[in-house]
């Protein structure tokens, strides 16, 4: 018996340590990051452009252009996805069709975020000659969105009880009336989580980016589309491998990605807030 | 019945659909196209066997092997990293801990999951490598180790949210049980919960696996670069994905540095690929029990 209790207490002792050591980095990343960003924040930095090659100067285009690029993707993508998703939930015939999209979605989810840097460089950037651009990256992220997107709002929509369905079509409701007039509103806020949720990992991506288009350096905002941009991810990246005044671009960079990171973080905490107020109201 | 309406309807949806089929013949499509005529002047075999990767040389060779060794092993090392954390967090989260911390605990991680990579290649090149150099008296900080530790960090939340959703499905009936015959709380977690969440957990792990092999940035900014076999995990390795996206700049559009940047993405391809369809049958097979 003492056996079996000493075991238990290790075992638990164990898992207890593992909890531990990931808190433990997260704390020591998070902290370094806050720490070295916060020295060179302020509002100089965020409301004006880079000056003398990187050194000094503030981070603003790449705010911008990392504004526009989401903006961008997502108004592509999220359309599609909810049609895509209310097509599999509420049509979904031929079987053999729906089954295709479904493989077409869980393998897009799982496609390396540098192919699809090098889809969109082949086809958007060389073959529809849109030349590294706003266009093209905010394309390339669109794509890269759209499973994410997709199957929040499947999730979402199938989560609507069958009953509201079937009272609408019982009033005499048509299917379409009542998907957009029953079950989308319903469903709203799941989507809307869900698409906050993408709109993070599309902000932060870097991969996809940097042949479709990211420029290191622009001094001025991108006048339209067909513009290169800055980004604040592949700012960050660019401060670190190029250019000659180490010492100088490492703090730029550091407050970059607290910038990137207080984005990115307060987006998915508003989603995840939103989901936690849903599941707590919900009657049904 | 039926107005034109709907009918324009349905067929929307229908047609919005087609573009994920579209989308994913899309990226298939441009990858072979660039990457399959470098199979013209370089064998498959020796792609993928020759441990010269000299794409600029004169006399270019064409060998990705040290890079996907260097892919394998920062992968490996990630895993051994992320697994024991990410699980064993997950089963003290849904096990262990209180409802306060749980409540706490879970948010925290799906949150961590959206922090970009760039960020954590950022932390592993400015911060972890120069510390680690120091410390262990290196020659440089860049190597598997620093790379494995970084990605293995960035793996953890994705293996601890998947694994506790498992873990947290497996009904409370069959710990009571377990309890019921006299099984301490450490006897019910590994004989009777772990095997009833297993394939969500191994879904999880193949989730990381596909997550790790695929990121570039990380390893872009913490593996080194160096296309060499490794001897230690002190090393400097050159994984694939990081040599995409460092060279395609060099590059001019159809000549053959190009192509074999567009073949070793072929390669990765069929890795995710089949990572997923693997990923696809754990889970069909817990869906239909």
């Amino acid at each position: 018996m003492i056996v079996r209790k000493t075991k238990n207490s290790l075992g638990i002792a164990i898992l207890g340590l593992m909890l531990f050591f990931t808190a433990l980095f997260l704390i020591v990343f998070l902290a370094r990051i806050f720490h070295m960003g916060y020295d060179v924040l302020s509002w100089e930095f965020i409301s004006s452009p880079p000056r003398e090659a990187m050194t000094a100067g503030g981070i603003y285009p790449a705010i911008i252009g990392t504004f526009w690029l989401t903006v961008v993707s997502i108004a592509v993508a999220l359309p599609l996805g909810i049609l895509t998703a209310i097509y599999l939930v509420s049509y979904g015939k031929p079987r053999w069709f729906v089954q295709i999209v479904k493989i077409a979605i869980n393998t897009l989810a799982g496609v390396p975020s540098i192919i699809y840097g090098l889809f969109g460089m082949a086809i958007f950037v060389n073959l529809m000659k849109m030349d590294v651009s706003l266009l093209a990256g905010s394309l390339t992220l669109a794509v890269l969105a759209l499973p994410v997107i997709i199957n929040a709002a499947e999730e979402a929509m199938r989560g609507v009880p069958h009953e509201f369905r079937e009272a609408s079509l019982a009033l005499g409701a048509t299917e379409r009336q009542t998907i957009l007039r029953v079950i989308l509103p319903t469903a709203f806020p799941n989507i809307l989580t869900g698409t906050i949720i993408s709109i993070g990992r599309v902000a932060g991506e870097t991969a996809p980016i940097m042949f479709t288009a990211a420029t290191f350096y622009s001094r001025r905002l991108p006048q339209s589309p067909f513009d290169e941009v800055m980004a604040l991810p592949y700012h960050i990246y660019a401060l670190m491998t190029e250019g000659t005044h180490a010492a100088k671009q490492v703090p730029i960079a550091y407050g970059t990605a607290l910038v990137l990171m207080f984005l990115v973080l307060s987006i998915s905490a508003i989603a995840i807030a939103i989901r936690y107020k849903i599941r707590k109201t919900r009657k049904w | 019945m039926i107005s034109y309406k709907d009918k324009l309807f349905k067929g929307i949806t229908y047609v919005a659909s087609l573009f994920v089929i579209v989308f994913l013949f899309g990226i298939i499509y441009s990858i072979f196209r660039e990457g399959l005529p470098l199979f013209n002047v370089v064998s498959i075999k020796e792609f993928l066997t020759s441990t010269e990767w000299y794409p600029t040389h004169a006399e270019p060779e064409f060998g990705i092997y040290t890079l996907l060794l260097g892919s394998f092993y920062v992968t490996l090392g990630a895993l051994l990293i992320a697994i024991p954390l990410g699980l064993g967090s997950a089963i003290f989260i849904s096990e262990v801990a209180s409802p306060k911390l749980r409540e706490i605990a879970k948010p925290v991680i799906e949150l961590l999951a959206s922090i970009p990579s760039v960020v954590y290649g950022l932390f592993g090149m400015a911060f972890l490598a120069p510390l680690l150099r120091e410390w262990l008296d290196l020659q440089t900080g860049l190597n598997i180790f620093s790379s494995s530790i970084i990605l293995g960090m960035m793996v953890v939340p994705i293996i601890a949210s998947m694994s506790e959703d498992a873990i947290s499905t497996v009904p409370k009936s069959l710990r009571e049980a377990s309890f019921a015959l006299g099984a301490t709380k450490w006897e019910t977690i590994t004989r009777v919960v772990l095997p009833a969440a297993k394939s969500g957990i191994i879904g999880s792990v193949l989730l990381g696996f596909g997550r790790a092999i695929g990121e570039t940035m990380v390893v872009l900014m913490v593996s080194g670069g160096s296309a060499q076999i490794p001897k230690s995990i002190f090393d400097s390795v050159r994984p694939m994905t990081s040599t995409i996206a460092a060279e395609m700049g060099e590059t001019v559009i159809g000549d053959l540095h190009y192509q074999s940047l567009f073949a070793i993405s072929i390669v990765l391809f069929i890795i995710t690929f089949i990572t997923n369809l693997i990923t696809e049958l754990v889970f069909l097979k817990r869906s239909s029990r």
